[in-house]
């Protein structure tokens, strides 16, 4: 029972990730960059439903919209500011900036809502389910997170086979050059794909605040650099490896703390990682990048 | 001025960082000793010396080999703690601090070397980003061994443990390394002269490495990758040298960085540190020496300088940091400057303006 126990968990997990990383491969995929803000756009994410839900006591649902129109809106804000006028310079250049922007949220975060952590309250309403006379307990935010996973997955998935904009952000993760000759505007594409990713990052930021319920600036980095593993782990740039990368390095975790060591879980998932890399160099389901001579 | 003007390149760098760094000494040691720094700028004066040798490492690794690390601070992790563990080894003997300090420096170079080849090998088969996550990995990999290792010397040499202090069975002594808590009561022994002497020893290495067969090597590997190939360089070994050159390197500040503090814990050696030293190189130029320098004593500092901004100054680094980037990176504001430089230049001047304008693009 232990073993199912800490398997649902670690689909729990791996799901937030797995949310947080469809962020970050998106935007790998279409503007090349890796946007190391993402992070921290959960933490704002996580904590404007805070403040809607404490503040204005909103009800949750109102809340987590909330969240997720600002993140949206910063989401956007960010791209057009910071990014945009980079669009042509060296990716180290535009990793810099993506750090600058990362801290820039963490401060003015730290600013607003001060560092003492927040208790955050859970935003499902339902009770855990109980199974086998309570020897299993799923926990009704593993439903909702789990739920919310596949609902945003399956979504994403028609979203960029379907319509037009999703199609138009497929051509220009594929060759911008060429997508832009055939009457894609680049620019809106990129916005776009930044608003998604951000939307994203504040359903993330709410579930991962719902079941680990503290709250700080800080809150996002750590998620955030392991949701970029996770998009790593499946390869940088493809949806469904995303959604795999996360949900392996939430079972990995898990299954390293129960069984091997809590302290040393973060290594293992890093360390699983290297391996991986080592033999699939663009991860499990990325594309192998022939190189032109 | 004509001498000046024909000196070699290695030459005129050579002059300009050495000289740089001398000067500062020669200026800011005697204002030390006379007790005219204030006592926060004094404090900052071998972290400087840390941060430098380490940019001026990173250097190598991301201006000359072009590679992205992401986990430079987790060389300086593994340089900091066998640094402080050699010097507990030392505890007992007689030899002055400045033995110690070098003894704890080399004991810290050589560990990170063989942390850097241990990372290396893997490492240099990847590229690109994945080359990038894979130092951040492990990074983060030595920050979590380490902050679940527990070190003790005793008269029965050294202990070792991952669970517990208790585990050490120590013989009348306490343990240096205590897992999450990180290493306490370390000698303060670092100071500035020796902080000055590393940032010279490090850049008499660097630059004489970027200067000889295997510096050309590297920064032709960076160039291009499959031509440099083509005409019969080894790849691994060139890109595995530089790597591992910077790694001891990094290691020898992480000593040189412990020694300034009486404790010190693993956390201290985050991302955020590896993402620090990245900043510093960055807006110092890649393949710049001496702008690494100059960019890392000012960065260091801005927060320092900010101080009386308070809370907001984090904030203001923030923003400095992006407005940098762009201005110094967007394709607009180049083009905007270009203009503006060629109505302030002479007539003879102008076509070679021109040709670096349509060069940028």
């Amino acid at each position: 029972m232990t073993f199912i126990s800490n398997l649902i968990n670690g689909i729990s997990l791996g799901s937030v990730y797995a949310i947080i990383a469809l962020g970050y491969t998106m935007v790998y995929g279409i503007a090349k960059m890796l946007n190391f803000a993402h992070g921290d756009v959960i933490m704002v994410g996580a904590y404007m439903a805070f403040c809607a839900m404490s503040y204005l006591s909103l009800p949750p649902i109102a809340a987590i919209l909330l969240a997720m129109v600002v993140c949206t809106v910063l989401g956007i804000v960010i791209e057009a500011l910071a990014y945009k006028p980079l669009r042509k310079a060296s990716s180290l250049a535009v990793l810099i900036t993506a750090i600058g922007v990362s801290y820039l949220l963490q401060n003015i975060a730290l600013l607003i809502w001060g560092s003492a952590p927040k208790s955050f309250n859970s935003v499902v309403g339902f009770d855990s389910i109980s199974l086998f006379d309570g020897r299993l307990i799923i926990t009704s935010e593993t439903v909702v997170t789990v739920i919310a996973c596949i609902v945003i997955m399956l979504g994403l998935t028609l979203f960029t086979k379907k319509t037009k904009i999703g199609k138009g952000m497929r051509a220009v993760s594929e060759d911008k050059d060429a997508a832009e000759l055939m009457g894609i505007n680049v620019n809106v594409t990129i916005s776009v794909t930044f608003a998604i990713g951000s939307a994203l990052a504040a359903i993330a930021g709410v579930l991962l605040c719902s079941a680990y319920p503290t709250l700080m600036p800080t809150t996002g980095s750590m998620p955030g650099i392991k949701a970029f593993t996770a998009a790593v782990f499946g390869g940088i740039g493809s949806i469904p490896g995303a959604m795999l990368g996360g949900i392996l390095l939430g079972l990995i975790e898990i299954f390293s703390k129960a069984y091997i060591s809590t302290a040393l879980s973060d290594a293992i998932v890093f360390a699983v990682l290297i391996v991986v890399l080592l033999v699939r160099p663009t991860g499990i389901l990325g594309k192998k990048i022939a190189e032109k001579v | 001025m004509e001498r000046i003007k024909n000196m070699s390149k290695f030459t005129r760098t050579n002059i300009e960082c050495y000289g740089m760094v001398l000067l500062a000494f020669v200026i800011l040691l005697p204002l030390q000793n006379a007790g005219l720094i204030s006592y926060s700028i004094a404090g900052q004066l071998v972290p400087i010396c840390t941060y430098i040798v380490m940019a001026v490492s990173l250097n190598l690794t991301v201006g000359f080999l072009g590679e992205l690390s992401l986990g430079h601070a987790g060389f300086m992790s593994v340089g900091a703690f066998s640094g402080v563990i050699a010097v507990a080894c030392l505890k007992g003997s007689a030899a002055p601090d400045w033995t110690k300090l070098l003894v704890a420096i080399i004991v810290g170079g050589i560990l990170a070397g063989v942390a850097g080849l241990i990372v290396g090998v893997p490492v240099i088969r990847l590229r690109g980003d994945y080359l990038a996550i894979v130092t951040l990995a492990f990074g983060e990999i030595i920050k979590n061994i380490i902050n679940c290792l527990y070190v003790g010397v005793d008269k029965n040499g050294l202990h070792f443990s991952m669970t517990s202090a208790d585990e050490l069975g120590l013989v009348d002594a306490s343990p240096v390394l205590k897992g999450p808590q990180g290493a306490t009561g370390i000698p303060k022994i670092s100071t500035f002269t020796s902080g000055v002497l590393l940032i010279l020893f490090t850049l008499f290495v660097v630059l004489n490495l970027i200067n000889s067969k295997t510096g050309r090597a590297v920064t032709a590997i960076r160039d291009n990758r499959i031509a440099a190939e083509s005409v019969g360089i080894n790849i691994t070994r060139y890109k595995l040298t530089a790597f591992v050159i910077s790694a001891i390197l990094a290691g020898m500040a992480g000593a040189l960085y412990a020694m300034n503090f009486s404790s010190i814990a693993a956390r201290k050696f985050d991302f955020n540190t590896s993402i620090l030293v990245l900043v510093f190189v960055v807006l110092g130029g890649m393949g710049n020496i001496p702008g690494t320098i100059i960019a890392t004593t000012l960065l260091y500092m801005l927060p320092e300088l900010l101080r009386q901004f308070a809370d907001y100054r984090m904030l203001i680094y923030a923003v400095v940091l992006i407005v940098v980037m762009i201005a110094t990176n967007s394709e607009r504001i180049k083009l905007f400057a270009d203009r503006i430089r060629s109505v302030f230049r002479r007539d003879d001047d102008v076509p070679d303006a021109a040709g670096k304008g349509g060069g940028a693009k």
